[in-house]
């Protein structure tokens, strides 16, 4: 009985056993389904272990947009239990649990899978390659970030959720005041996915470097790929920080070291400045790939080329430098001293500088443009006053001594929504309705769209806009209820109202999603929005090895497919060759899977599991290290049947 | 098969092993940074000892000098092994390699037992931030070394087993960018914790 009692939700609740029971009910029906339908050997061999980028990125697609769905139910409660005073709805230690759930959920089992549908399924069609540098790494990638973020999950129902915030500090995450398994699991599934991620970083800086297209200079790169390259950059090396942190902190929690213990020398203040070395560029590896949407959708609805594009790419540089440079701005209250403070109060405002100049870019390309308002489109001519205003907000809260007013109020909570939603969230919807043609054959309803956008627009400054009055009045963050007399209740119930109206427009673009399915026509070629990218060269359904010729863009600009279009400039020269291409295997999903057991063994302390699970992912590297793998190519006769096929259906 | 580029090293001869060792290289920026946090926390928690010992209390320059000794000696030894491939020589690789390896073991040995007397002294993991940090530092620059081992292992079985061909050649030379690389972490460690410890 002991045995099982560890496993138990600790703080349980009608809400939690509901939730239980509606997990377990669905996964049952989706293991039904799929032996229902037969489907396994389908799953195995056309997904589980796949090496194809396109697919790959397809898969992170799904657990982004699942992620979404988890971290806004979370969000849609905390709005609810805040919306009227002297709320019974979740009891303290619940929206701990949620508020800590929702950040982690939205920041690494979200946004971050979101940017890497698109680097997976854009960087190597953007620079005309066949596939990233490592198909089987980007593989392990996947499934070692996919096992990081069901095992996060797994704690709402297994040992209880972590409560001490997305940010984890200490001495409030240690075992004394964070006493369930809540923490280990915030520990020890980052840390998996954190892994995946770094690996994905290493694949992509190494596609990018050495897998473009003949006659594709650094700087005729399109603007996406290189915000791909300087997000992976940054991932590279800010999360060795987090493995680093993660470790110590795991450790302190399991093994009894002393990093950020109170006496014996310990240092809360240690997690707090490694967690945002890490934190802060965190942030710019989501908005720069979103940036790089953003600009691809620009100058293909405003049919004109980017202006400055050389200031477009120098901007990002210098945004990845000095995104190392301020994370002490996300604590100016906690005891650094006036000097300190002022130094990051300047760096962080510095930053606003390139950014700005991005802004103005993409003003002017719009200024001289002839612009076309579609769905993608008006995402981002949201994106654009919106981000701005959030982007204000942040050089106040970058002045630190005004920072004593808004630290750790509503204020602050609005800020980063205001910059995070307007800025990754539609970026990525805005992305996913223009490549959604060229991911799946047909588009999304644009009437269904455009009403997707401005509801999401009208529930977000509904929802976020309250927050900054009610924060200035010294509402706090993490505050699980308040009472009458502070005066906070109307705004918070307008903030409700808000976030209500937001998760209607998500369930529009579901609606969208299935609405288009069933009556979008099928017949659309493979560039529907008259588009400019090398993307869009492609046929579609993009065939596996993508170009049958590799294509050569010396004498293209970074929009190789336009000059293509417009001045017939020729891009696959040559004649079509046989093609090599990478074997697909289980392995890297048989080693997270292993992954998986070593971290559930080490969040219960379970050491001969974990030896278990250890020994099994050695075991993998040893087949792997052993392992001939040197690929299979498809004939020159085959590809050429297969182009003709495309031929015949007059796509291309 | 590949396309082999027979005017480039056998490690460097088609695309793919070109990709692996630029990805490599991208991997040792990220320990860089990895042993870089490790590092600055340790300069952060090293006088913050606590209750516990300081590290002038419990270094001990012999057998530092002998780890040192052992990594350098392997360093070298790696050295020669590539420069062994190069020449197309297998038998010398795999002498140099096994070398190294024993080295690698040995050295391996006289950290365990550094390990086991800290602990006996009263300067285990737990004792105070020091002692975690400095076993931590040294733990996973060890726990490099240990998975270095059964890496080179692997290669030498597969040098020996299929001789050296663009792929075992691109593989033993990866992992002599690797083993450089503990080496010169291992220089930090010697200077900037024991000695700057001991002074
Ligand atoms: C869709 C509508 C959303 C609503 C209504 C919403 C609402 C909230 C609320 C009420 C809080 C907590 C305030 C408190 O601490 O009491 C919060 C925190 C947070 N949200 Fe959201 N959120 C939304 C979307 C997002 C998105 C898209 C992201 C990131 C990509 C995000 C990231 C965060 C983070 C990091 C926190 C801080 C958690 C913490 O305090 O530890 N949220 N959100
Ligand atoms: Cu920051």
């Amino acid at each position: 009985m002991e045995f099982f009692e560890r496993f138990m939700v600790p703080h349980p609740s009608f809400l939690i056993y509901v939730s239980m029971v509606l997990i377990a009910l669905t996964s049952i029906a989706i293991v039904v389904g799929i032996t229902y339908f037969k489907k396994w050997g389908y799953l195995w061999s056309e997904w589980i272990t796949t090496v194809d980028h396109k697919k790959i990125g397809i898969m992170y697609l799904l657990t982004a947009l699942l992620m979404l769905f988890r971290g806004g139910v979370d969000a849609i409660m905390m709005r609810l239990q805040l919306a009227v005073p002297d709320n019974t709805f979740l009891d303290a230690q619940h929206y701990n649990e949620i508020f800590t759930t929702h950040g982690v959920v939205m920041i690494l089992f979200m946004a971050m899978p979101f940017i890497t549908f698109f680097f997976n399924f854009l960087v190597p069609l953007q620079i005309g390659a066949r596939d990233v540098a490592f198909p089987r790494l980007n593989n392990l990638a996947f499934w070692l970030f996919f096992m990081g973020a069901m095992l996060f999950n797994l704690s709402f129902v297994v040992g209880g959720s972590p409560d001490a915030g997305w940010t984890s500090y200490f001495p409030l995450a240690n075992n004394e005041f964070s006493t369930s398994v809540g923490t280990n699991y915030y520990m020890i599934a980052i840390q998996i996915a954190g892994i995946g991620t770094l690996m994905t970083g290493i694949n992509f800086i190494t596609t990018i470097m050495k897998m473009r297209a003949p006659g594709m200079t650094l700087f005729k790169m399109p603007m996406f790929t290189w915000s791909s390259l300087i997000a992976n950059l940054i991932i590279v090396f800010a999360f060795p920080v987090l493995t680093v942190v993660l470790a110590m902190g795991t450790m302190d929690r399991l093994f009894g070291t002393q990093f950020f213990t109170i006496g014996n020398g310990g240092m809360d203040m240690l997690w707090a400045n490694l967690f945002w070395v890490w934190g802060h560029p965190e942030v710019y590896i989501l908005i720069l790939p979103a940036f790089g949407i953003f600009s691809e959708i620009i100058t293909t609805f405003s049919r004109r080329n980017l202006y400055g594009y050389n200031s477009m790419v120098w901007s990002m540089v210098i945004i990845s430098v000095f995104s190392f440079t301020v994370w002490t701005h996300h604590f100016f209250t906690m005891g650094q001293g006036a000097m300190t403070n002022s130094i990051f109060s300047i760096t962080t405002m510095l930053i606003a500088v390139p950014t700005g100049v991005k802004i103005f870019n993409w003003l002017f390309t719009l200024y001289k443009g002839k612009i076309e308002m579609t769905t993608p489109m008006l995402y981002t001519i949201h994106f654009i006053p919106l981000f701005t205003l959030g982007g204000v907000t942040g050089v106040m809260l970058a002045m630190s001594a005004a920072d004593y007013q808004y630290h750790n109020t509503m204020f602050l909570v609005a800020h980063f929504h205001n910059v995070i939603i307007p800025g990754v969230v539609y970026a990525m919807l805005a992305g996913l309705t223009f490549y959604w043609p060229k991911l799946f054959g047909f588009m999304l309803n644009e009437k269904i769209g455009k009403a997707t956008v401005w509801v999401m627009s009208t529930g977000f400054l509904l929802a976020f806009m309250p927050m900054y009055i009610t924060g200035l009045d010294g509402q706090a963050r993490r505050m699980s209820t308040y009472s009458e007399a502070t005066g906070y209740s109307t705004l918070n119930m307008v903030s409700f109202i808000g976030a209500g109206i937001m998760a209607i427009s998500f369930i529009m673009l579901v609606w969208n999603i299935w609405y288009s399915f069933k009556n979008s026509p099928r017949d659309i070629g493979s560039d529907p929005w008259n588009a400019r990218g090398l993307e869009w060269a492609t046929h579609t359904p993009i065939p596996a090895y993508n170009f049958a010729i590799t294509p050569d863009v010396s004498e293209s600009t970074s929009e190789a497919f336009w000059d293509m279009k417009k001045n017939g400039t020729k891009l696959f020269k040559g004649k079509i060759e046989k093609i090599h291409m990478p074997n697909y295997s289980g392995l890297p999903f048989i080693m997270s899977c292993a992954f998986f057991l070593l971290g559930f063994a080490m969040i219960f302390s379970m050491w001969i599991v974990a030896i278990i699970g250890f020994i099994v992912i050695l075991g993998c590297m040893v087949y792997r290290s052993f392992e001939k793998d040197e690929g299979y190519y498809i004939p020159a006769e085959e590809v050429e049947a297969i182009e003709k096929q495309y031929e015949k259906r007059g796509a291309k | 098969m590949a396309h082999i580029d027979h005017s480039r090293p056998l490690e460097y001869s088609t695309e793919e092993n070109r990709l692996k060792i630029l990805g490599f290289w991208i991997f040792l920026g990220a320990e860089i940074m990895l042993f870089g946090t490790l590092f600055a926390s340790y300069f952060t928690l090293v006088d913050r000892t606590g209750s516990g010992p300081i590290g002038a209390e419990i270094f001990e320059i012999t057998p530092v000098l002998a780890e040192t000794f052992l990594l350098l000696a392997s360093s070298f030894t790696i050295g020669l092994a590539i420069h062994a491939m190069r020449l197309g020589s297998k038998k010398a690789t795999l002498t140099f390699m096994g070398i190294t390896l024993v080295l690698g073991l040995a050295f391996l040995g006289v950290e365990i037992y550094e390990f086991q007397h800290y602990v006996h002294i009263g300067a285990g993991l737990s004792v105070s931030a020091f002692t975690s940090i400095l076993l931590t530092t040294l733990g996973t620059h060890g726990l490099h070394v240990t998975l270095g081992f059964f890496w080179g292992l692997a290669i030498i079985i597969q040098i020996s087993k299929r001789g050296l061909n663009h792929v075992t050649a691109n593989k033993a030379f990866i992992f002599s960018l690797y083993w450089h690389f503990l080496d010169v972490v291992w220089i930090f460690i010697f200077s900037f914790i024991y000695l700057k410890g001991m002074m």
